[in-house]
């Protein structure tokens, strides 16, 4: 672990990127943030007043930026055994499971979540930042399998709908029909489904630790789907939230943010990924023989950290093991002060020596060592 | 509180409002929107001594961290609790209610005018 696993993957130059929703964001009065070379919603009104919308009633998301990847082909199952560190022929149709794209030396290239939408097709969502790396890697594996790797991303656009009412906006949405029973939809599963004239695939996945769904449409449905969304959402309070609260809210909920506690010298097993790493899979796969390895036993491991106090740690402040150590032993990868439990949280790599729950440890918030417990992850669990 | 054109600023997003010796200080609303919801401030001492340009104060958002850089050389006679207990007042009424440090002076260094903030900030 070195600090370079907090640094932005967004950082190449390249041209400004506008989503196809953007007119509806400047006409919601968004403030707006460069992320992986697009302009996106970093938030509407308030970050906090959106934060606390997706965990009581529901907050709606643009996510176009990130990138669609179809696999398909006769071999397109095989093939993702191979590319992916998951078992993806394995998943039903309609099913969606978290994956990773992994380097021969065991690192990472992208985080992903593949859904199955076809017998031999796979939709791979991987991050806006990794669009082009995600994308090279797994075209030059498809090399000796029968499938078609295609870049979806500027044609699809998509929608989270995220928090407890985000099932009866979906249901109230004019023009909005499933392919299946929505409320029975379980966890990480995907209905098909048209809005007005266009096909759509609906998810129940999400990034915040709430009940919630994805939607995937065509661009040009976009804009009429995200106002019917918001049209249906007005009698359950639903807000446009942004990228700030959505930073907030999966930090709460302990979920990984590449850039930030992904890297390609990041091994799973590191991050608290090593069961997304499938070493019972039957076949080889890429940086398989590394995860076997696995990292050496002083690398050091992802922990929750929680303070007292409002002072929050942030991404690359130094973690020690004393109030008055000299050398550090961690450092905070995402830090926050928690809207919803009101107190400073973080992600930080630390040396596996500090990794127990429990364990005391000092922030240095810009020249002031501050005390934090390691804290077993995640910081905020949605009642069921 | 005084009109914002009545006010005069820092290029750091201060303004500061004049009265005899003593200078009131805060935020623009320009900076507090660009910080996003204050969620934390802390502030110099009272009895202080600050020195113009140096960084006497922290306003952090959910998202960053801002220096409250002193906009004068003097001694803090007054800091707002108010904003201290409740940060959201620095978004809420950065011109008002959300003030943030008083101090008294001898003498006044150059400043920029209604006029030229809001050409700083392209408005």
């Amino acid at each position: 672990m070195t600090s370079d696993t907090a640094a932005h993957p967004d950082s190449a130059p390249q041209a400004e990127r506008f989503s196809p929703l953007h007119q509806a964001h400047v006409d919601a009065g968004a403030n707006f943030t460069d992320f992986a070379g697009w302009q996106m919603p970093v938030r509407y009104s308030s970050d906090l007043a959106e934060h606390h919308a997706v965990r009581t009633s529901a907050g709606i998301f643009d996510l176009s930026h990130m990138a669609e990847i179809v696999i398909s082909g006769p071999e397109a199952g095989a093939y993702l055994d191979y590319a992916l560190a998951g078992k993806l022929s394995a998943i039903d149709l309609l099913q969606a499971k978290y994956s990773l794209i992994l380097n021969r030396a065991g690192g990472i290239i992208d985080d992903v979540v593949v859904y199955r939408t076809a017998e031999n097709e796979y939709l791979v969502i991987a991050n806006a930042g990794n669009r082009f790396p995600a994308f090279e890697a797994l075209s030059a594996r498809a090399a000796r399998f029968d499938v078609t790797v295609t870049d979806t991303s500027d044609d699809v656009a998509l929608i989270a709908v995220q928090g407890p009412n985000s099932r009866a906006i979906l249901e109230a949405t004019a023009d909005l029909t499933v392919d299946g029973d929505l409320p029975a939809l379980k966890y990480y599963r995907a209905l098909g489904g048209t809005f007005q004239a266009g096909t759509v695939l609906v998810a129940r996945t999400g990034y915040t630790g709430e009940d919630g769904f994805e939607l995937y449409v065509d661009v040009s449905d976009a804009a009429a789907l995200w106002d019917a969304l918001c049209a249906a959402g007005a009698s359950f309070h639903l807000v446009p939230a942004g990228l700030a609260s959505r930073d907030t809210l999966r930090l709460e909920a302990g979920m990984p943010l590449y850039g930030h506690e992904l890297s390609t010298s990041t091994y799973p097993a590191q991050a608290g990924l090593g069961r997304v790493v499938n070493l019972g899979k039957e076949v080889d796969f890429i940086g398989r023989e590394a995860s076997e390895e696995g990292p050496s036993a002083e690398a050091r491991v992802l922990v929750g950290l929680a303070s007292a106090g409002k002072r929050a740690g942030r991404a690359d402040y130094l973690v020690y093991r004393s109030a008055d150590a000299t050398v550090s032993d961690g450092v905070i990868t995402s830090g926050a002060l928690s809207p919803t439990l009101g107190h400073p949280i973080a992600m930080a790599y630390v040396a596996p020596g500090l990794a127990r729950s429990g364990t005391e440890v000092f922030v240095d918030v810009r020249g002031t060592r501050v005390p934090a417990t390691v804290t077993a992850l995640p910081f905020y669990k949605r009642q069921k | 509180m005084a009109e914002q054109s009545e006010l005069q600023y820092t290029a750091e997003h201060e303004w500061v409002l004049v009265d005899g010796a003593t200078a009131t200080v805060g935020i623009t609303a320009y900076a507090a929107d660009k910080l996003g919801d204050v969620v934390f401030v802390e502030l110099p001492a009272v009895g202080s001594d600050v020195a113009s340009g140096t960084v006497v104060g922290e306003i952090e958002s959910t998202k960053s961290v801002g220096e409250l850089f002193a906009p004068i050389t003097g001694t803090v006679t007054e800091t707002n609790d108010a904003v201290v207990d409740s940060p959201e007042l620095v978004n809420g009424d950065p011109f008002g209610a959300g003030w943030l440090i008083k101090v008294s002076f001898a003498e006044l260094p150059p400043l920029l005018s209604y006029a030229e903030y809001s050409a700083l900030i392209g408005e």
